[in-house]
């Protein structure tokens, strides 16, 4: 205690013992809200931050017999053994796909939904559609998974029979690897397309009607004033999600991908989530698929601070 | 006034755009919708004519026949009661555990308080993964239970900032007046706080049960016992299965092969589209409260 109070920065006046003395009265005016907050803390440190501590099999040979303290220290074998292994080119392939399916063309035409909709002056018929697209990110992905495979099902399928007068090909598309993009595709930008508009709406409804009306006068079309009052007054919004996307470009959606993959289509359909959960779960390469995971992560957080430091660089507010 | 509200939208190429328009997102709503319009036809078509007929929002024959078997079947059942419990408890202590965290996070004078909430952003950001959190799960003997159904991501921390920024810029005066009659923080929270805060717990309350109702991921990782498993695990193997016998089903009429694929996804479906127009009311205005400004 002594030591502690040399090196104390705080200014002479007080006395040893009084920031204790602090601590307890603090413990004391707060105890009820401490109290209320205790289950919350027992949660993070349990599911949040005790995994984190434990991610560092990934630097050691666990196992589950000699547990988490026994097991051996291996440094980045597990690492070196992943970034070498034939299968990463493949993954980081499959994953970069994804992640940029999402990306590039899911987001854009989340906000080209909003400002179509925004563009439509009927509100019921705006009410009715904004209604209707936000309920399919409501679905579970096995709902999403199971209505694809009836409606793309050899023979009767709707979609089966569409596509394949179409292009005049008699496809089985559900096991076919050309085909497991466009699925993918088509079922993210249905699940949360319409969904992810609404925030867009939210930040456009705040947007100062006079502006128009000036804008109208000094004889701007409608596309002008899409481009130069509509779109500058969410960039904020964009730029927010831009950089939660960019954190998250790697999770490429573990429910959707892994059931979507199959036998047959194994070979574009492996990404790293899926590929930590075939190693690690079923093969029970635990330190391995950690070592996965946390290499994943860590680009997460790397991408996040640096969109974000980009953000800031062009003057553009940022998340942190 | 009206005349430059005319004037915005009454050129030729903008009431082309207008028409284009209309019929663009009337078509988008369609699609966002017919899928499901299909699948749920499909539940009471016979067999014969999902065989036959490409598509149709409407069966030419209707019977109830995937339904029946589905509903006398032993396992689809037991998956579907298993799920609503394993929801309405999931929710009550998710949302009990976020809202009792919010409160005490939203007093800008609680010591600690930065901390605490810099550590809650961190989880965010950065997340061990699936391993190490099966891991824990594991080595807190909670696989194969239903804990491990909605323990595990008990708190959203999204969630529980938004809740926190709305407790925050809720009026001090009542929770002080509160206060001054003796009322310890517990009581504040249940009978100032709560009552005043319902649009936002109601859509963070179906949020979360949708999201429990939804998961395929945690059965999928905690559960090896068949018996325990929830509907999506179930609705997953009846799709993805070729046909079912009636025993796989343990039920004592024989499925019609793909009928009651159709039937069980309408079935898993259906309790988070009724939820759904409770939560569209509220969701608008809560989840934006916090959410916009960020």
């Amino acid at each position: 205690m002594t030591t502690v109070l040399k090196v104390d920065p705080e200014p002479p006046r007080t006395r040893p013992g009084a920031r204790r003395r602090r601590f307890l009265t603090d413990v004391v005016r707060y105890r009820w809200l401490i109290f209320m907050m205790l289950p919350g803390i027992v949660y993070f440190v349990l599911f949040r931050f005790w995994p984190m501590y434990g991610a560092h099999i990934a630097f050691k040979n666990y196992i589950p017999f000699l547990g988490i303290e026994g097991s051996e220290w291996v440094g980045l074998a597990h690492f070196e053994e992943f970034f070498t292994n034939p299968d990463f080119p493949r993954l980081l392939t499959n994953t970069l796909i994804v992640a940029s399916l999402s990306l590039f063309i899911a987001f854009p035409l989340t906000i080209v939904l909003a400002l179509l909709l925004n563009e439509l002056r009927l509100t019921i018929l705006k009410r009715t559609v904004q209604t209707l697209v936000y309920i399919p990110h409501f679905l579970s992905w096995t709902v999403v998974v199971s209505l694809t495979a009836l409606l793309f099902a050899i023979g009767n399928g709707p979609l089966w029979t569409f596509f394949n007068d179409l292009f005049g090909t008699d496809s089985n598309m559900l096991a076919d690897p050309d085909w497991f993009r466009p699925l993918i595709l088509m079922q993210m930008v249905w699940k949360d397309t319409g969904w992810g508009t609404i925030i867009f709406l939210a930040a456009l409804a705040g947007v100062d009607q006079e502006q128009y009306q000036a804008a109208i006068i000094d004889g701007a079309g409608r596309w002008q004033r899409v481009w130069h009052i509509t779109l500058p007054s969410i960039r904020p919004v964009i730029i927010i999600l831009l950089i939660l996307q960019t954190g998250r470009f790697l999770d490429t959606g573990f429910e959707q991908i892994y059931l979507m993959s199959n036998s047959l289509n194994r070979d574009v359909a492996d990404v790293f989530d899926t590929y930590v959960y075939f190693t690690g779960i079923q093969q029970g390469a635990y330190s391995y698929s950690t070592a996965i995971g946390l290499s994943k992560a860590l680009v997460g957080v790397v991408l996040i601070f640096g969109t974000n430091w980009l953000a800031k660089r062009f003057n553009q507010q940022g998340i942190f | 006034m009206a005349s430059t509200a005319q004037k915005r939208f009454n050129t030729r190429a903008g009431r082309v755009f207008d028409v284009v328009n209309i019929v663009l997102l009337v078509a988008v709503g369609l699609l966002a919708v017919l899928p499901f319009v299909y699948v749920l036809a499909g539940s009471f078509a016979t067999e014969v004519e999902i065989a036959t007929r490409p598509f149709f929002v409407w069966p030419n024959e209707f019977t109830t026949e995937s339904y029946e078997s589905i509903l006398t079947s032993d396992v689809f059942v037991r998956a579907f009661f298993t799920t609503v419990v394993v929801t309405l408890v999931g929710t009550l202590v998710q949302l009990a555990l976020t809202a009792l965290m919010a409160y005490p996070l939203s007093k800008v004078d609680l010591p600690g308080r930065r901390t605490i909430l810099s550590l809650v952003v961190f989880t965010m950001v950065f997340s061990a993964g699936m391993i190490p959190t099966f891991l824990v799960v594991q080595q807190l003997g909670l696989l194969d239970t239903y804990w491990a159904l909605f323990l595990p991501m008990a708190i959203n921390p999204f969630s529980l900032i938004i809740i926190k920024n709305f407790f925050q810029q809720l009026p001090v005066e009542l929770q002080e007046s509160a206060r001054i009659d003796g009322a310890n923080e517990l009581q504040v929270l249940r009978h100032v706080v709560l009552p005043l805060s319902k649009p936002v717990l109601a859509t963070f309350a179906l949020f979360y049960a949708v999201g429990i109702w939804n998961d395929y991921m945690s059965p999928l990782l905690y559960l090896s016992d068949t018996s325990k498993w929830t509907l999506q695990m179930v609705l997953r193997q009846v799709t993805a299965a070729a046909s079912l016998s009636a025993d796989e089903m343990g039920s004592d009429v024989p499925p019609p092969a793909e009928g009651i694929k159709f039937a069980v996804v309408i079935v898993a479906t259906i309790p988070v589209l009724l939820a759904y127009p409770f939560l569209q009311k509220h969701f608008a205005k809560g989840m934006l409260i916090g959410s916009v400004k960020g």
